[in-house]
């Protein structure tokens, strides 16, 4: 009882710095894709390797919140919602870093005409991810105010989809000259950047009902 | 013998508090959110407190209903009232110590032949009504603030969850002060007409008969709370009230206000004199105020997780409880006094008796007959003691809890420091995997490398052969027919070659990515040009390709055009350049 004033201060600092290494990858992943379809490789690998770093120092911090939650029963009614919350954050950054990774190692070829829709859709991806981390972080502040941050997430997640449609008929429906393994190949990565948006949609629907719990 | 007699009242007390703290703390406890064992020590100290400062306001109102006289009738009447309550939970009906023992003080009034006091027993009626409307009432103003102020605050969950604990913990305090406060009279409040005339002198302080029945009866209940509320807190206190922290904080507020209201004389007579009418200092049901709170809490969100079948419960309650221990104290009271002949009630004129109990409803210190003067040495030294051990015990208390914490966390440390260890050597294993699969690759290619030097240092030699071979044929005295057969073997074995088939094989197998690369890239090329390429990304000579390939020096600068004319090179692109690069 004692220091649990010190345990929450620290606990809120690592919550935000958490969210400053999402937020910091996500931005990493637009640059790091960007660069690829630039063939800009050096720095490509670059933003890998921040990616890298800012994933394993996340896994590091939840750790540490999940303990301080655990041995100092914070929000016993809602800790295992939160943390649960902060996981599905967490994935968010792992997706991103198995995106990376998957363009390093199977270096996926794309047509000039393809490239700019695939920025774009790495781009309503990215938008959609970085609008479900301020949610994020106002539900501890002002839950209130969650509502209207995630809007955008949803709008930003649908777009996407709606993109990686557009991108999948391109690929089947207009370029012959690929060849299905080809095409096959370019279909998985439009997959991959989409779980981004859908991973921000997992985040976004969970704060959403844990606005509700917090109400009731 | 007076003790004995008590114990009723006692027993009283103890099931008041293993029943009623589970109101006050269970929300807190059922959740975590306040340990036990700090929880029964703020309850049972504040309890204490609270039925010594200021239990003697709800106890007067006891008396005015009916003073019972006799200190076997204090018994009968107490025991009766344990037993409702008792009997009754065990039938899972709403029962209130408050309502059992004002039943059978009734009860004791028809055996004794005493007049109800209608006026009294009509404030009091009134009371358990306006106990929870009064709780509904504070618990939604209450809310209404908190949810507004923490709205403009806009303070950390986490933050606001460390603030929610201590105020808890302070109002839980509160709350069992004003449960001490108003619960005791129904613990101990018959038996003062039957105290016997002790003053206590602890030096600082002059504790009189009234105040030590008090203390005993807060005592009782605080030794309810520590030994048998734990159970009450984890079931019934949580299922009563799974609500937020924010709204259990509120409710128990509520609560202890509604308690207080009803047992604070300070408070009743700051009322009268700005005119307004006084407030019945009389016991009320502790758990009936945090129903209605809970009501008023549920009537706030629209009237979700409203019971109206507990409300109806509660309100059959009012007439059923006072009812049962009427009756049973009736009959208690005969057969105690028929059997037992236990006096049950002072047989006196009961009319003089009465008026006589109003005048005298608590002993004045002027008429102490007993007189225990303490020592004040002996006190201080005791209670001096009693602080020491009380802040080793707290210490050695928090000491075993960090330590507990600390373990708690190095083991889970360790066990991380021991998964990180496990998933580095796996990480070291994969990479030892990596540098291995790389130096095969990189042995692959020097031995693709050697078998080409090999070949064209061979053709070199074939081609000096075949060289000297035709000098010699252009000599006459040779014998031409022979030598024409070993360079026709020459050529065969130029063109044919089994060290340059395994080569193939080799350029194959390891261009296979990069023949799929520039196939998707190029589809149109030959097998030949795409040979061509797989040499121009060993960045081979267009002489040591042409050995490779068997053909002339000019060939291969041919097909090397054809090329780059396939490819749709322009004149200042490198080939060998963006073959590297696919």
């Amino acid at each position: 009882m004692i220091k649990i004033f010190k345990t929450s201060k620290n606990v809120i600092l690592n919550i935000d710095e958490y969210f400053d290494n999402i937020e910091l990858g996500i931005l990493n992943f637009k640059e790091g894709v960007n660069n690829y379809l630039e063939g800009n490789i050096s720095e490509f690998e670059n933003n890998l390797n921040i990616v890298k770093k800012q994933e394993e120092v996340a896994d590091a911090i939840i750790r540490k919140i999940e303990n301080d939650f655990y041995v100092h029963s914070l929000m016993p009614n809602y800790s295992s919602d939160i943390l649960n919350l902060l996981e599905k954050t967490d994935d968010i950054i792992d997706k991103i870093k198995d995106n990376l990774s998957q363009f390093d190692v199977e270096d996926p070829y794309f047509p000039e005409d393809i490239k700019n829709d695939f920025a774009r859709l790495v781009s309503l991806s990215v938008e959609s991810a970085e609008n479900v981390i301020p949610a994020a972080r106002v539900f501890f502040t002002a839950p209130s105010l969650v509502k209207d941050k995630l809007q955008k997430v949803i709008f930003y997640e649908r777009e996407t989809e709606k993109l990686a449609i557009k991108i999948k008929r391109t690929l089947f429906k207009e370029m012959p000259f690929l060849k299905l393994s080809e095409k096959i190949h370019l279909r998985y990565f439009t997959l991959h950047v989409e779980q981004v948006a859908e991973a921000s949609k997992v985040v976004a629907k969970m704060l959403s009902s844990l606005v509700i719990k917090i109400k009731m | 013998m007076f003790f004995f007699f008590l114990s009723s009242g006692l027993f009283l007390g103890w099931s008041l508090g293993a029943n009623d703290a589970a109101n006050i703390f269970g929300s807190a406890v059922g959740s975590r959110m306040v340990k036990f064992s700090v929880a029964v020590v703020v309850a049972s100290i504040f309890v204490v407190l609270g039925a010594v400062l200021q239990g003697s306001g709800a106890s007067l109102t006891l008396g005015k209903l009916g003073s019972v006289d006799a200190i076997g009738g204090a018994f009968t009447v107490a025991l009766c009232a344990g037993f409702t309550v008792f009997w009754m939970t065990r039938l899972k009906l709403p029962v209130s110590t408050s309502q059992a023992i004002i039943g059978a003080i009734i009860g004791w009034n028809f055996y004794s032949g005493n007049v109800t006091d209608v006026v009294v027993l009509g404030k009091i009626v009134s009371t358990w009504v306006a106990g929870p409307i009064l709780g509904a009432i504070f618990a939604v103003l209450m809310y209404k603030l908190l949810k507004f102020i923490l709205a403009k605050s806009k303070i950390h969950l986490i933050k606001l969850d460390a603030h929610l604990k201590y105020a808890l913990l302070i109002i839980g305090g509160f709350g069992a002060f004003s449960l001490g406060a108003n619960n005791v009279a129904n613990v101990v409040g018959v038996f003062i007409p039957s105290v016997p005339d002790i003053q206590l002198d602890f030096g600082f302080f002059i504790f009189d008969s009234v105040q030590l029945l008090f203390l005993i009866g807060g005592i009782s209940i605080a030794m309810g709370i520590v030994t048998y509320s734990k159970k009450v807190m984890m079931t019934v206190g949580n299922d009563l009230m799974k609500l937020s922290a924010e709204a259990a904080l509120v409710i128990v507020l509520a609560h202890a206000m509604v308690l207080f209201i009803f047992s604070s004389s300070s408070l009743s007579n700051a009322i009268q004199s700005l005119g307004l009418p006084a407030i019945p200092l009389v016991p009320v049901s502790s758990s009936q105020a945090i129903v209605g709170a809970i009501m008023g809490i549920g009537l706030l969100k629209g009237g979700r997780g409203i019971k109206f079948n507990v409300l109806g419960r509660i309100s059959v309650g009012w007439i059923t409880t006072p009812v049962i221990a009427g009756i049973v104290s009736f009959m208690s009271l005969f057969f105690m006094d028929n059997v037992f002949k236990l006096q049950v009630y002072d047989t006196t004129n009961t009319a003089l008796k009465s008026m006589k109990s109003e005048f005298n409803s608590f002993p004045k210190p002027t008429d102490i007959s007993v007189n225990v003067n303490l020592f004040q040495p002996l006190l201080y030294t005791i209670i001096i003691i009693l602080t020491i051990v009380i802040i080793v015990l707290a210490l050695k208390l928090t000491n075993k809890t960090l330590k507990s914490k600390d373990e708690e966390s190095s083991d889970i440390s360790r066990k991380y420091k021991a998964q990180e260890a496990f998933l580095k050597t796996e990480l070291a294993k994969a990479n030892t995997e990596n540098a291995e699969l790389e130096k095969e690759i990189d042995f692959k290619r020097k031995e693709q490398m050697s078998i080409a030097l090999n070949i064209i240092q061979k053709n070199r030699f074939l081609e000096k052969l075949r060289t000297k071979i035709d000098k010699i044929i252009e000599k006459s005295d040779t014998d031409q027919v022979e030598l024409s057969k070993l360079k026709k073997l020459i050529v065969e074995n130029l063109s044919v070659d089994k060290d340059r088939q395994r080569f193939n094989i080799y350029i194959n197998e390891l261009n296979r990515d990069f023949y799929f690369r520039l196939l998707n890239r190029y589809p149109n090329l030959t097998e030949n040009e795409q040979r061509l390429c797989a040499l121009v990304r060993l960045n081979l000579s267009s002489k040591d390709m042409a050995s490779i390939l068997n053909i002339s020096t000019k060939s291969v600068e041919v097909n090397r055009h054809r090329l780059r004319k396939k490819m749709h090179l322009k004149r200042e692109d490198n080939l060998t350049e963006l073959i590297s690069k696919l």
